[in-house]
């Protein structure tokens, strides 16, 4: 259903496929280790402890620490971020750069063949091409205070600093529902073959 | 509106000014080491980037007085009880006589080593920014700062054209150091004030600093020397790079 029993998925498209692979698996598991340092999700430019959130969610090792004693935190709080946040940006750039990359060999060797696909998975894919990916890139662009310097349109648009984080983790929510999607139809269509297909190109 | 542009645009104006007279004809900024490690490389990667893409003198946006936030104080809060070592001795001195006697060194790489106290600070121009702090947590927290602009205090020092780098050490045990580029920035300012106010204890006093283009880590409490260099200085075993912690956080 995915693709016709005939269509050998070139090098190229393995390797691309293989990279985006590792790096969405390496986005997801530093998003979420960002995630955990300040698990709650608020909307304008600003949120912090001393502000109420519009979601809190229960996935930090303390983070129930009882707020604040004065003007200081009552306990240090889970905090990978060093290494975490570099991570999570050399995995944007790996993606970044394999995404390019893919798009002109695929434009140049017409990979993309709309006939390939089913039209539910035709939309699921343009949601995910034209919606949720540039929607997470845009976010993500928005949380840094140097390209919003370079760009204010960016907080402009996304209605501040912490909604753009917001819509960052929604659209996380939303591309992992898809991934998870795309995997079950692999499943369905005979797992043994795609995998083969993606992976050693038979 | 109008005031805020033409603010705005003065402020472009002033920091051009001085960026023409401290950056053009200078060596290009060295890229800080790697040590080796991916993360780092990712990270120079990321300055590099915004360096080659993103205008010198574009402005962090500014908020109104009605947006100010509740602000966490977070890290040291107060080095007198937190620092046990001579450093944390000397600012306990000094806030037990109200910073009177609190002098910053502007010396390393400048033509006129200065030393500064609170009250020649105050001669220079002052400005006033109300700005968003972005914790490399998550959080953001919105506060209007009162200073002088870095840039003005090292032109009265006189940067050597050599120097690519200006190094801060506090009184909370911290080294690290900003490039030209951020630290001649508009909006780059030592701030003494927070909301109209001194500079609590809790949130850097005497004097902090405000990077407004960083994260907000970089924008290193309870300043204590200003050294500028020609090379690099990672802080050793006092800079945040030991732990892992990325030099440039423009993102």
């Amino acid at each position: 259903m995915i693709a016709e029993p005939s269509a050998r998925h070139p090098r190229w498209v393995r390797i691309s496929h293989g990279i985006t692979a590792v790096a969405l698996l390496l986005l997801v598991f530093s998003g979420v280790e960002i995630l955990m340092v300040h698990p709650r999700l608020y909307w304008g430019n600003a949120g912090n402890d001393l502000t109420p959130a519009l979601l809190e969610l229960p996935i930090s090792r303390n983070y129930k620490h009882g707020g604040w004693n004065g003007e200081a935190r009552t306990y240090d709080i889970f905090n990978q971020n060093g290494w975490g946040r570099s991570l999570h940006f050399l995995a944007a750039w790996a993606l970044v750069v394999t995404g390019i990359v893919y798009v002109a060999f695929g434009v140049a060797d017409r990979h993309f063949r709309w006939h390939n696909y089913g039209s539910s998975q035709r939309g699921a894919y343009l949601i995910v091409v034209f919606g949720l990916a540039p929607l997470i890139a845009a976010t993500g662009l928005t949380m840094s205070p140097a390209v919003t310097a370079a760009v204010p349109a960016l907080l402009r648009v996304f209605g501040g600093y912490q909604s753009a984080r917001t819509l960052h983790f929604a659209a996380f929510v939303a591309l992992t529902l898809f991934v998870a999607g795309h995997v079950a139809m692999v499943a369905r269509s005979g797992f043994a073959r795609q995998v083969r297909g993606i992976v050693a190109g038979e | 509106m109008d005031t805020k542009l033409i603010t705005r645009r003065r402020a472009i104006a002033a920091g051009v000014a001085s960026l023409g007279g401290l950056i053009l004809a200078r060596r290009p900024t060295p890229l800080p080491p790697t040590y080796g490690s991916l993360l780092r490389a990712g990270d120079n990667l990321t300055y590099a980037a915004h360096r080659a893409l993103f205008p010198r003198g574009s402005l962090a946006r500014e908020y109104s007085a009605a947006e100010i936030t509740p602000f966490p104080a977070v890290g040291t809060i107060n080095p007198a009880t937190s620092v046990n070592n001579e450093v944390g001795d000397r600012y306990r001195e000094l806030q037990r006589h109200a910073f009177a006697e609190w002098r910053l060194p502007v010396e390393g790489r400048v033509g006129r080593p200065l030393s500064l106290s609170l009250a020649d600070l105050r001669r220079f121009r002052p400005r006033t920014q109300i700005t968003r702090h972005t914790c490399e947590e998550g959080w953001t927290a919105i506060a209007q700062w009162t200073g002088v602009p870095l840039a003005a205090v090292l032109d009265a020092a006189g940067v050597l054209p050599s120097a690519r780098f200006v190094v801060f050490h506090t009184y909370d045990g911290l080294v690290d150091c900003l490039d030209l580029v951020d630290a001649l920035h508009p909006q780059t300012i030592l701030a003494c004030g927070m909301n109209g106010r001194e500079l609590p204890v809790a949130h850097g006093a005497p004097l902090r600093l405000r990077v407004e283009r960083q994260i907000g880590y970089k924008s290193h409490k309870y300043l204590r020397r200003i050294v500028v260099a020609d090379d690099f200085d990672d802080g050793g075993a006092e800079g945040d790079i030991r732990n892992g912690w990325a030099w440039y956080t423009g993102i």
